[in-house]
């Protein structure tokens, strides 16, 4: 645990002394420096526990009403706390790159400091063994996020952002705080007292929607398109990539601490999962902006989550050894790849906005030829969100759908229900994922620029394709590492109090499965390169002819005759019109010799316009009657304390 | 002598009227010294014989602070600013002083109430300190300018202090050293923020300062 304690000590320091740093150039790097060392300690300890080093703990005086600053390192932390180690300095560095421009500024400087403490906070939220330090450091986490959500605070739209991310945040962590205190009795806050409680089923749902407004599960997802389009790109890579991750760590610490699980908490996550899975890529695909794209395909990827978290206790519940072990270790394997392909997606779209100006996918266009690193890295990107074989992303869902099939194979009828679900929900939201996904490469990087800004862009410095080139390489590479994260799995899954027992040795079968899709996924590599080196060796020594991209004997071909993103999407999603809801303008052709036309389509956000906005609407409203008691003038004010002194003095006499 | 004392008390009580009706700062910052001065001599004229040194050292010592210095700093706070007279109160001075009548048929009565056996010949004392406070909270409540608020919290002041006196005759002034301090310094600062005020806005109206709300 000392590493552990000793890079919250370096995060926390370097934070303070970039935030305090005056010289221009010093605060990025000494940031950056400290979160890379952080990284080193806590990933070295992570993969001692994940390579079976017995598991660590520590506990420090602490004079907190039923807390204890006591810390911990089981492979169940160790599994996140490996995706956080190494994506935390890659983000770092990126930061350094894209905060160049305002480096000298008080602002860059107080956003290294929050991004420190935030990496610090979910350190040690990871990390906690009582539920007070639990809830501090969560909460810390918030509210570091949130100062960087809100880093362009001039613009409206952001501070609109930050706004819903602190109430939706705040909310979560209200449903937490109950489900800590009722779980622990009033008594305790240890993460080892804590036993199977008797009001398990009402504990569990408190954790969803607890643990599940932070992963951005649907209905509750509604802050997750707003914050991280807002905040800086390398902590947009970092919140989608490791925070919203946390919430899935919580749900899975939830499992184990209420003991034997009720099917229907199965079912309940299979259905959240199935509907964020698939609402989160359909409005994905109704996206114009590229940041909030990703955000919805975050949502979608957490839904794959919570849907294999949901398979995996059905299973156990049905006793489905395999089944379970299958359906978490798929999860478990794409919080790694989701980590780093997401990561990789959201740095791009910020090298993207750092060369373009904006990241309106109208806007965009022809960026492969101007930007090559950030393009290739992207399209690597993209490939593996759509789960394409061999790249990271089809390991983890192909895990998740193998263990869904062998449910509804062999399982009882409930059981085939789910799996069918989950089967048909996952199939749908995988289809859309590449649609939506070539869109967005297709879109921004080939065609022609579409806006001055995409035509005079320009690559990236080192800074930012250095970390985007690692992490294109490591998702090209994920399947490589296949047998090992298989292998570390199951350490997870043996730990697994809630999971039957033969979950963990029957996994260890599976072996030859994933080693068959590694083999695999190497043939297909090898295969392409040398069609590829073949094409290449035809195609030597003759000469190359240049011709416009549109020239089909038209004369003048402009970038706007190109496809739009909304005309790409058009036919997808009016096919799936009540749920999304395109804002669609159009003005069709009319007469003969058409006047000018136009059609444009945004995805609209079901739950936030039906759901939310009323409700809290008439919230506010209910609350107006109680603004009315503050106008702002001190005089009112001592009346009401006059008033209520008197009040009471007369009460009392009386 | 009790005569005397109920004297002394009748006269706090019109100088709290004094201090609902008058508009002129200046007036309000006078009226509230020699309240304060009033409620100064009130022990040394209840305790009849038993007059020690140290009683009339402390009476010296609150009535020069009261009738002197919180009313320099007072009246440095006003210099200079036009506001010499409050035109626009939250509560009109006819209106402020018909409640303040009719508060004190409340200030008597919970007075009563309280059960507090003044020393000799003050069974008003209670009743009257009860007035005092209500009436600097009523001030408070219902004026603008950054130095009438200062002299309704004296008034509270006075009204706290007169309160002491009834409830622990023998000790008050050790409780009342410690309060005077703390209204020294709070006086002080009002002083200096009523400055600031007038630099700012050119007026010594608070309400003002709700420009400054984010």
């Amino acid at each position: 645990m000392i590493p552990v304690l000793l890079a919250l000590l370096a995060l926390l320091l370097t934070g303070g002394l970039a935030a305090a740093w005056s010289c221009p150039r010093g605060a990025s790097r000494i940031a950056a420096g400290g979160t890379a060392v952080a990284g080193l300690l806590s990933g070295a300890t992570a993969v001692q526990t994940l390579a079976g080093a017995a598991p660590a703990a520590l506990t420090l005086p602490w004079s907190v009403p039923l807390g204890a600053f006591s810390m911990g390192m089981d492979p169940l932390s160790a599994w996140f706390v490996l995706a956080l180690a190494f994506l935390a300095p890659l983000a770092a560095v990126f930061g350094v790159g894209s905060l160049r421009d305002e480096e000298a500024s008080r602002r860059a400087r107080t956003a290294w400091g929050w991004f420190n403490l935030l990496v610090a906070s979910m350190l040690l939220t990871l990390t906690a063994r009582n539920g007070m330090l639990f809830l501090a450091a969560w909460e810390m986490m918030t509210l570091s996020s949130f100062f960087l959500v809100m880093h362009e605070h001039e613009r409206a739209s952001t501070r609109d952002a930050g706004w819903i991310y602190l109430v939706a945040s705040h909310v979560g962590t209200a449903f937490l705080f109950a489900f800590f205190v009722i779980l622990g009795r009033g008594t305790t806050m240890d993460f080892t007292a804590f036993g199977p409680p008797a009001t398990g089923g009402a504990l569990f749902l408190l954790a969803l929607v607890g643990f599940g407004t932070k992963a951005g599960l649907a209905p509750l997802h509604v802050w997750l398109p707003e914050a991280h389009p807002a905040a800086p790109s390398h902590v947009s890579a970092l919140m989608s990539g490791v925070m919203i991750k946390l919430g899935i760590y919580g749900l899975l610490r939830t499992l184990d601490f209420l003991g034997e699980p009720q099917a229907w908490w199965g079912w309940l996550l299979v259905v959240a999962g199935t509907v964020s899975a698939g609402f989160g890529v359909l409005l994905a695909l109704g996206q114009r902006d590229l940041k909030r794209l990703l955000a919805y395909s975050s949502v979608e990827n957490v839904g794959i989550l919570a849907a294999g978290l949901g398979l995996g206790v059905i299973a156990a519940r049905g006793g489905h050894p395999l089944a379970a072990a299958l359906a978490v270790a798929g999860a478990l394997i794409h919080i790694w790849n989701h980590a780093c392909f997401k990561s990789l997606l959201f740095l791009g779209a910020g090298a993207v906005r750092h060369a373009a100006g904006t990241t309106d996918l109208d806007l965009l266009g022809g960026l492969l030829k101007r930007m090559p690193v950030t393009g290739a890295s992207f399209l690597a990107g993209a490939a593996a969100l759509a789960a394409l074989p061999p790249l990271g992303g089809f390991l983890g869902e192909f895990l998740i759908l193998l263990a869904a099939l062998r449910l509804a194979l062999f399982g009882g009828m409930s059981e085939l229900g789910a799996g069918a679900l989950a089967i048909a929900g996952l199939g749908l939201a995988g289809g859309l994922a590449a649609a939506c996904f070539a869109r967005a490469a297709g879109m921004a990087f080939l065609g022609e620029p579409r806006a001055p800004g995409a035509a005079g862009a320009r690559e990236a410095s080192k800074w930012m394709t250095r970390p985007m080139e690692a992490l294109a390489t490591t998702t090209l590479a994920a399947s490589l590492f296949a047998p090992l994260a298989l292998r570390a799995a199951g350490a997870l899954v043996r730990n697994m109090s809630w999971l039957p027992d033969g979950a963990a040795s029957s996994l260890a079968g599976c072996g030859r499965v994933v080693w068959g899709v590694c083999l695999g996924s190497a043939l297909l590599v090898g295969l392409s390169a040398t069609v590829f080196l073949f094409r290449a060796r035809r195609r030597r020594g003759r000469p190359t002819r240049a011709a416009g991209t549109w020239d089909c004997g038209y004369a003048a071909p402009t970038a706007r005759m190109q496809y739009t993103a909304s005309s790409f999407s058009e036919p997808l999603t009016s096919l799936f019109r009540a749920v999304v809801r395109p804002g669609e303008r159009a003005r069709p052709p009319e007469k003969r010799f058409p006047a000018p036309s136009a059609f444009s389509s945004t995805g609209k956000d079901l739950f936030r316009g039906r759901v939310f906005v009323p409700v809290f609407r008439a919230v506010s409203e209910a609350a107006e009657w109680v603004r009315r008691l503050q106008q702002g003038r001190a005089q009112l004010y001592v009346l009401y304390v006059a008033l209520a002194a008197l009040a009471l003095l007369v009460w009392k006499l009386r | 002598m009790e005569t005397f004392a109920e004297v002394l008390i009748i006269l706090v009580v019109l100088t709290n009227l004094k201090l609902l009706g008058s508009s002129r700062a200046t007036a309000c910052i006078r009226t509230v010294a020699a309240q304060g001065v009033l409620l100064a001599a009130l022990p040394l004229v209840t305790s009849g014989d038993a007059i020690t040194l140290r009683m009339i050292a402390q009476a010296l010592v609150s009535g020069t602070l009261k009738a002197f210095v919180l009313p320099f700093l007072l009246l440095r706070a006003t210099r200079g600013a036009r506001a010499g007279r409050e035109l626009a109160p939250f509560v009109g001075y006819t209106t402020s002083i018909l409640l303040g009548v009719a508060l004190m048929p409340l200030a008597l009565a919970l007075g009563r109430k309280l059960g507090v056996t003044g020393p000799a010949g003050a069974d008003l004392l209670a009743p009257a300190a009860l007035f005092t406070l209500l009436v600097g909270l009523l001030i408070i409540v219902c004026r603008k300018q950054a130095v009438t608020l200062v002299v309704g919290y004296l008034a509270m002041e006075n009204g706290i202090y007169a309160m002491g006196l009834a409830f622990a005759q023998r000790e008050p002034l050790l409780v009342e050293m410690g309060i005077l301090l703390d209204v020294f310094a709070a006086v002080f600062v009002m002083g200096l923020v009523a400055r600031h005020i007038h630099r700012e806005f050119d007026t010594l109206d608070t309400d003002r300062l709700s420009s400054l709300k984010g």
